[in-house]
């Protein structure tokens, strides 16, 4: 075959290209260091050239955008038709003060809302509970009941934005508050769009704010699929997260291997409670991290759109083209940005937010040179915003769609991504699937190791991180910070106990009652829903918390093992 | 108290905070230059990890928290620390904390505060030399 004589001749020239050029020149001038490594500390060549790529085909590798698998993007024209969302995360102390940094977040031309909770929201507890002592209102917006939703959304039209809320544990009592608070504006079900987090999986694996042990907290998420897959058609029900398994230290071929995995579990467990796989899947969305290595995230977000088009095709069956879509979200490293130097972290959120561009993102949120050292200040948010409008308009990277497709490095990066991917697929099945791999604490001790060696790796000098161990200064670190006045928490806590005094007890009791049966009630799985008695517990005004604990009495609680 | 013992370490992660990456980062460097290492776990109250270090007769705490509920957690440990008479147990802490709140938990009598960026050998030195500086006065 030509094509083969094509490469050969290609080998050939390499050889002699290294023992006539390259040889003679590392002789004379070594390279700066003995290996060159990923961010990930995957190794990487010199040169790439069409001899790494020997038996790619590109109709079968790369395809088409929006035709299957989908490698160079999920629409025809990508961002010549449409840019991605530009969706900026926020939340911070009580509801009205969110509510003003959304109105403020539209205005200066956001596409979309993402809600960050505090973590007693996060985690379940009222904000007058004794754990939230501290915390309320400070990583995020504090969330106790409808009326504090009510008063998140007050004045935001729910019918023509869409909303993205970051939460997992009590996503279905979030949603349920959401849908409640579109009911109230009358904007009808098939009308309400976005996104929950809802993937509890990675709780376990890294973020770590799971409440109820494993299997009846993927029941809450099936449910919310299941829900969702009748009434809400709009709704993204999971956003199966990378992010959080990223940020806890793994490489991103652990990202996207965990998170793929976790995503197959969601698959099995709703083709379990009785959906048709096609009925439910083209609601399931997408969630990864991007990092500092600009060729490699590239590569990790074409290659994720390839296997996930594979194993819904190859391995569920799924049939309608939709399914077999990987729709994703993405937020620049946040583990990168430094304390040190802050401005700095202008410049890495930029590269960053280039990588998701590159990589064919359907939503981005860029972060604030800030945030290693605290919630963002709003000029540091806007700037952050302002960043993705100059890669958006000035770059020229949206002009075309895929433009580093073909490039013999990413090819090769991609298909290495890919090869790992199903390599990890195979060891998670050793262990007996995805959950078994994470009570057994697989992936975790994965990432944990991943992450103690790229910090031993920074320490020796290996991976440079500017400002932080080269290129230093003495400098006092010198930015406005946002702080959160410490009254917020006794105003939320009065919030929360004038509300418990106001509403109808008698309604809030009846509706939590009926809850607790249809949460004991495990053999009506699949056939009696629990979000539609979630849904009358919070228009009851039920707290966030009361709900919450229906469920901890009903399951218990999931302990971890503290190894390090 | 003789300068050769073991240092002993006890890392917690006290309130709601999840991200345990830093703490977990920390207990194996202070593993692996030699040091005794207990790691609490997540979600540990002040009173927790009070006791914890009682009983464990630790010299030093280290928290890590990235919720920015540092100004209540860390100046209760003191508190709480104080209350039972305990005066010998260096603490230190970590995580996403702005610049202005350094001072005021130095004030409250945390040892050191290691933000973004520190490399863990500078947080063993450090650890070290109070440690050392603390048996000296308390010999």
């Amino acid at each position: 075959m030509s094509e083969q004589k094509e490469l050969k001749r290609i080998e050939e020239e390499k050889a002699r290209w290294e023992a006539e050029m390259l040889k003679p020149t590392l002789a004379q001038t070594p390279e700066r260091a003995e290996r060159f490594t990923t961010a990930s500390m995957t190794p990487v060549e010199c040169l790439y050239t069409p001899a790494d790529l020997p038996e790619w085909d590109y109709t079968k590798e790369l395809g088409f955008p929006g035709e299957y698998p989908y490698t160079r993007g999920v629409q025809p024209t990508m961002y010549r038709g449409k840019l991605w969302t530009m969706r900026m995360f926020a939340g911070y102390g009580s509801a009205a003060e969110t509510n003003r940094r959304f109105k403020y977040l539209l205005e200066q031309g956001q596409m979309g809302l993402s809600t960050a909770f505090d973590l007693p929201t996060l985690m379940g507890y009222d904000s007058d509970h004794p754990s939230s002592a501290g915390e309320v209102g400070k990583c995020g917006v504090a969330i106790d009941s409808l009326a504090d939703m009510e008063a998140l959304f007050e004045g935001i039209p729910l019918g023509e934005v869409t909303t993205s809320m970051t939460i997992s544990s009590p996503a279905s009592v979030l949603w349920a508050m959401y849908i409640a608070v579109c009911e109230k504006q009358g904007v009808p079900y098939h009308e309400i769009g976005g996104t929950l987090q809802n993937d509890i999986l990675k709780e376990y694996i890294a973020q770590k704010e799971y409440i109820y042990p494993i299997e009846p907290s993927v029941r809450l998420v099936t449910d919310t699929i299941l829900f969702g897959a009748q009434h809400l058609p709009r709704w993204n029900t999971v956003s199966i997260s990378g992010y959080h398994i990223r940020e806890a230290g793994a490489t991103a071929l652990q990202e996207l291997a965990f998170t793929l995995a976790d995503g197959m579990v969601y698959v099995e467990e709703s083709i379990k409670a009785g959906l048709e796989v096609d009925a439910f899947a083209p609601r399931l969305s997408f969630f990864f991290d991007c990092h500092n290595d600009l060729f490699e995230e590239v590569a990790k977000f074409r290659a994720a759109r390839r296997l996930w088009a594979r194993i819904m095709r190859e391995r569920f069956g799924a049939k309608d083209p939709r399914s077999w879509l990987l729709r994703t979200h993405a937020q620049t490293a946040g583990c990168t940005l430094t304390a040190q130097q802050p401005r700095n972290n202008i410049v890495r959120v930029a590269i960053q937010a280039l990588a998701a561009v590159l990589g064919g993102t359907q939503s981005l949120h860029t972060n604030a040179m800030d945030e290693a050292l605290a919630l963002p200040t709003e000029e540091a948010a806007t700037i952050a915003l302002r960043t993705q409008q100059i890669i958006a308009h000035e770059s020229g990277v949206t002009n075309t769609v895929d433009p580093v497709a073909g490039s013999y490095y990413i090819e090769t990066l991609t298909n290495q991504m890919e090869e790992g991917v199903w390599e990890y697929f195979r060891r998670i099945e050793d262990l007996g699937g995805m959950i078994r791999a994470i009570e057994k604490g697989f992936p975790q001790r994965e990432i944990a190791d991943a992450a103690y060696a790229y910090q031993q790796a920074i320490e020796r000098g290996e991976k440079i991180i500017v400002g932080v161990n080269r290129f230093t200064a003495d400098e006092e670190v010198s930015i406005p910070i946002l702080t959160i006045d410490r009254e917020a928490e006794e105003r939320q806590i009065e919030r929360v106990q004038a509300l418990r005094r106001a509403r109808d007890k008698d309604a809030v009791m009846r509706s939590l009652e009926a809850l607790r049966q249809a949460a004991a009630g495990n053999d009506q799985w699949g056939k009696d829903l629990l979000m539609p008695r979630i849904l009358d517990a919070v228009r009851a005004y039920a707290t966030l918390g009361e709900i919450m604990d229906v469920f901890r009495e009903a399951w218990g609680e999931y302990r971890e093992s503290s190894t390090i | 108290m003789s300068e050769d013992r073991k240092i002993r370490v006890l890392i917690a992660k006290p309130g709601l905070d999840g991200h345990d990456r830093g703490a977990k980062v920390i207990a194996r460097a202070f593993r692996d230059a030699g040091m005794e290492v207990i790691y609490t776990g997540l979600r540990q109250t002040p009173e927790m990890i009070v006791n914890a270090a009682i009983q464990e007769d630790v010299d030093a705490i280290g928290m890590s928290c990235l919720s920015g509920a540092h100004m209540y957690l860390f100046p209760r440990v003191m508190e709480l620390l104080k209350e039972r008479g305990v005066d010998d147990i260096v603490v230190f802490g970590g995580g996403t904390i702005p610049a202005d709140d350094i001072p005021k938990l130095k004030a409250a009598g945390l040892t050191a505060i290691f933000t973004p960026g520190t490399t863990t050998i500078e947080a063993i030195e450090c650890v070290k030399r109070s440690i050392r500086n603390r048996r000296l006065i308390n010999e």
